[in-house]
């Protein structure tokens, strides 16, 4: 500003410079000039680059979703696949007790048969042996009898002796 | 600016030329003499400094093309998806082809009106020879692309088919005479608001001199300079957004 301290300084502005129409050929020719220098940049460089930069920015976006998308659908299906299995192992292992038990069932079975039998027999085996020295008893008892019998009869009366007779009332006595 | 050896001013003290940055020099050659179509002015020097601070922007910062984008670049991507999105859902699909010419509009003017309030600087768009300029341009493309689009029907933007049939002509009268005052307002809109900003500022500037009152007129000078700092955004949005409802006017012209 120190040149205009010299002679310009007395140049203020008349009015409203706005209207001094000698200057607008000019400002009208090198704001076109701007104009289209600022069109053929914006429109040739700077907007088809944001252009790609906000497509490319929002594809990388898109694709990182549909990859979120296809971990979170793995994921899933892991845990599937996880529950599966644990059920699966699950059912094995409760078929697995089943079959043991039954199989033990059969054993126990086995086992209580074959002590079963046995005992039948052992008690079978018994019964025999008490029945034979319960009918040697009896025939020891009746031949007791019958020879005391006969003494008897033979000393009250001997004449009366006979055998038989003797023997068939004891028996008879000894049914009775 | 405001101290000036006059001897006159001297006397006042008080040296207020508000309208001094308004002037049109040449650069060269000590500031005057005339000023020819194609002479370098300080009008010259702030175009270009325009159009280098639009590249520096636009295409500078975003040289890197990331897709985690740098500071500049994700301004200069808040304002391409601003205008796209303007573009869009005013004029709607068919109007995104006239993106290209609507952002370097916006472009333009923003960063003039932005470089505009730096100091000692020319604000461009506080010529109307500039805003008329601009607001023509847009008048006459959105005037021939109507009818180059729609033919004779373009003229149904003045016929209100929805109002009574006997109020019709007076109101295509009022639509036809709205539709050429059009760029007027336009330009006037964006010059007027400029210069009235860096005027007022530049009168609070010339009171700073008195001692007494240069606190409260640099508290002023504060207060406006951040008011201005939001209406040369928003002026450059309004005159944005009007061209995209003369487009959508021009693209689809019934009412």
């Amino acid at each position: 500003m120190a040149t205009e301290t010299n002679g310009a300084a007395t140049e203020h502005a008349q009015g409203m410079p706005q209207l001094d129409f000698s200057t607008f050929p000019n400002q009208i020719f090198w704001l076109l000039v701007t104009l289209v220098v600022i069109y053929f940049v914006m429109s040739r460089v700077a907007l088809p680059r944001i252009a790609s930069v906000l497509a490319e920015r929002h594809g990388a976006i898109q694709s990182d979703l549909d990859k979120a998308e296809q971990m979170k659908a793995k994921a899933v299906e892991a845990e599937a696949a996880y529950n599966k299995a644990l059920v699966d192992a699950r059912a094995e292992a409760q078929a697995i007790v089943e079959a043991t038990r039954a199989e033990i069932q059969k054993d126990v079975d086995v086992a209580m048969a074959k002590a079963d039998a046995e005992i039948a027999a052992k008690s079978a085996e018994s019964e025999a042996a008490i029945k034979e020295i319960r009918d040697s008893a009896m025939s020891a008892i009746e031949e007791v009898a019958n020879d005391t019998a006969e003494a008897i009869v033979a000393k009250v009366m001997p004449a009366a002796a006979d055998k038989a007779a003797v023997k068939a009332a004891v028996s008879a006595r000894l049914k009775g | 600016m405001a101290i000036e050896s006059d001897a006159v001013e001297q006397e006042l003290e008080l040296a207020i030329h508000p309208m001094d940055q308004f002037l049109v020099k040449p650069l060269f050659g000590g500031g005057h003499g005339d000023i020819g179509m194609f002479t370098i002015t300080n009008a010259t020097l702030w175009l270009g400094i325009t159009v280098l601070c639009a590249i520096a922007l636009m295409v500078l910062g975003t040289r890197g093309r990331a897709i985690v984008p740098s500071r500049s670049q994700s301004i200069a991507e808040v304002i391409y998806v601003f205008i796209y999105k303007m573009v869009e859902d005013i004029t709607g699909k068919d109007g995104l082809k006239y993106f290209p010419y609507i952002f370097s509009l916006f472009i333009f003017i923003l960063v003039a009106n932005v470089v505009g309030l730096l100091p000692a600087s020319f604000t461009t768009t506080s010529h109307i020879a500039v805003t008329a300029t601009l607001a023509l341009i847009v008048f006459v493309a959105v005037t021939v692309l109507g009818f180059v689009k729609n033919g004779t029907a373009f003229l149904s933007l003045f016929w209100v088919s929805a109002a009574p049939l006997a109020l019709r002509p007076i109101l295509a009268l009022i639509e036809v005479i709205s539709y050429f005052v059009r760029p007027v307002s336009h330009s006037i809109r964006l010059a007027g608001n400029m210069m009235a900003g860096h005027a007022v500022i530049k009168v609070f500037a010339g009171f700073a001199v008195v001692t007494f009152i240069s606190p409260a007129a640099i508290g002023a000078i504060v207060a406006i300079y951040a008011l201005e700092t939001l209406v040369v955004c928003i002026q450059a949005y309004v005159f944005t957004i009007l061209t995209c409802v003369y487009l959508k006017d021009a693209l689809h012209p019934s009412h």
